[in-house]
């Protein structure tokens, strides 16, 4: 479904700044997938992301969705094949339009915006069942400005407008870092509902160890821009936060040996 | 201090108001759905009456005269559009690339400075003379009252279609409206074009209602257009929540600010003074919104790191 092939980027380039952020990273993906994503800050797992999204284009390497060479690909064409839920509950939603409106945007992600109805009459039941499926109160409330909405309620939101159409590839970038923490349960439950309902392949990015094992049926752990742990099916099941740590320490060590190595 | 020269004022005060309110719907667009401060206008608003009074001279039709103008203020658009997505310049520079390069092409148009048209010899759509002493039809208010009607329903029709809502959605948030497949660079262009036509279709009127076209009609016009959608935000903005109700309070901002306007110069202020008053008043309305968020507000709370 999603093939990364021999990622690289660098940001800021030839500057003090510079910052190798994916280092020949790969990574397939089949149908059906849930993968979860871990990692220190500056692992490269955002960055991962999006360059998947095409938020800019990688400086080396190759992209495939569902076979598609979507390397050279801009970020609003290659919005067909993607839903997105960022870290930033303001991110994914239009704040001064209504939540029917965003919702009808999104119905629309990948088709022609022409001149006709941004929204059509039947639209109007359609949404509404879809947010009762929240449970958060939305379906009395499809002509309020979503920039009235708690951030919980704009993650949900973006989630459902992510899944409106049902994308090729779910990412989901820390969706429920900046909610409390019953909210991220919420939101995480009903993150876990859709994906299972309409079989999306999905990657999730979390700070959560525990979140991490939880959901999905594969797990990694990414490192200086590349993938250090790759764990799935039975041995994810069994995997504890105690085992992710060790394996943690583990590579980090390594990787603190091979810089020793490479010193002496 | 006659107060009767103020009351017969008023009227063509009112109807200059109104030619402009078109304008300031047109900046409305740029500077409130799109976000961009477009500094484009200043050029445009001369562009379209140069457009509208040498066409008209040349012996065209007004109604044709009117649709080359609006024409040219789409192209206007089109190019600060283009400077700004395609070349990577930000939206303020590329603003003032066109208008400092429209000057030129104003005066290209018009061949010299300044172009008069006599309203008795061309069959005008609008003038200062049409205010008074004319049938109700021909009345300058009226026309320019009906157009701007007209103007508003077909905009909000417009931006209620896909395109318009992709178009709002641009304004208010690139970054989803992207992740949604909008492709936020060409409905920019698009927003540009659209302004700067309403912007070039009200100097059209705005040439024809005072009788000449001006290299420097339009200088300081952003700053009107930005005072009409200040005053009518002002005034009307808690009881105009409907898009089509909003359009309609920047026209009667508008109004508003020309009428103010004639008070003041009734009051006889020094008139070289009108354009600092001017960018004053839009200067501390515009300074209102920040210093109450900065200074009266609430602390908000935002959702903690607890999952960290």
């Amino acid at each position: 479904m999603l093939e990364l092939k021999n990622l690289y980027k660098t940001f800021n380039p030839g500057t003090i700044n510079a910052k190798t952020a994916l280092n020949g990273l790969s990574l397939s993906l089949k149908e059906g997938d849930f993968v979860t994503v871990i990692g220190g800050n500056g692992a490269g797992k955002s960055t991962m992301l999006n360059a998947v999204a095409g938020t800019w284009f990688v400086d080396e390497g190759q992209i495939l969705i569902d076979g598609t060479d979507v390397t050279k690909l801009p970020e609003y064409k290659r919005a067909v094949y993607l839903g997105r839920v960022f870290q930033d509950p303001m991110t994914g939603t239009a704040a001064t339009m209504e939540i029917q409106e965003n919702l009808a945007l999104a119905k629309r992600r990948g088709k022609t915006r022409l001149l006709r109805k941004g929204i059509t009459r039947a639209e109007h039941a359609e949404y509404r069942e879809l947010l009762k499926v929240l449970d958060l109160g939305l379906e009395d409330r499809l002509t309020a400005k979503v920039g009235l909405l708690s951030g919980g309620q704009r993650q949900a939101l973006t989630l459902l407008m992510a899944t409106l159409k049902k994308p090729k590839l779910l990412l989901l970038d820390e969706h429920t870092a900046a909610l409390d923490p019953k909210t991220a349960a919420k939101v995480l439950e009903l993150t876990d509902m859709i994906v299972n309902r309409d079989h999306l392949t999905t990657m999730m990015i979390t700070h959560n160890m525990k979140d991490a094992i939880r959901h999905g049926n594969r797990l990694i752990m990414m490192m200086d821009g590349k993938i250090i742990l790759d764990i799935s099916g039975e041995e994810k099941k069994k995997l504890t936060v105690r085992d992710l740590l060790d394996q943690f320490e583990h590579a980090s060590g390594e990787q603190f040996a091979n810089d020793a190595a490479l010193l002496g | 201090m006659d107060i009767m020269n103020l009351v017969n004022a008023l009227p063509g005060a009112a109807a200059q108001g109104l030619v402009w309110g078109i304008m300031a719907i047109g900046v409305y667009l740029t500077y409130r759905i799109l976000d961009i401060a477009d500094l484009t206008v200043d050029g445009t608003m001369c562009t379209g009456g140069a457009v509208c009074i040498m066409l008209m001279l040349s012996g065209c039709n007004v109604w044709i005269a009117l649709l080359a103008a609006t024409g040219a203020g789409i192209l206007a658009g089109l190019v600060t559009g283009l400077l700004h997505t395609f070349m990577g310049i930000p939206a303020i520079l590329a603003g003032i690339l066109t208008q400092l390069s429209l000057y030129s092409v104003n005066l290209k148009i018009l061949g010299k400075a300044n172009q008069a048209i006599n309203v008795d010899k061309y069959d005008l759509l609008v003038s200062l003379r049409y205010i008074k002493n004319v049938p109700f039809w021909q009345n300058t208010i009226l026309i320019v009252a009906v157009l701007t009607i007209v103007l508003i329903a077909i905009l909000y029709w417009f931006f209620g279609t896909e395109l318009g809502c992709s178009l709002r959605a641009t304004g208010c948030n690139p970054n989803m409206s992207r992740a949604q497949g909008i492709n936020t660079a060409r409905n920019k262009v698009i927003g540009l074009m659209l302004s700067n036509g309403l912007v070039a279709l009200s100097s059209a009127l705005l040439a024809q209602y005072q009788g000449f076209a001006d290299v420097n009609m339009g200088r300081g016009a952003i700053v009107i257009g930005l005072a009409a959608v200040i005053i009518g935000e002002a005034i009307f903005g808690r009881i105009f929540r409907n898009f089509a109700l909003r359009l309609l309070s920047v026209a009667l901002g508008s109004i508003l600010y020309y009428l103010v306007l004639q008070t003041v110069i009734w009051m006889g202020i020094d008139t070289d003074l009108l354009k600092l008053l001017s960018a004053a008043v839009v200067a501390i309305f515009l300074a209102i919104p920040y210093w109450k968020g900065k200074y009266f507000s609430k602390p908000v709370k935002r959702g903690g790191n607890t999952n960290a």
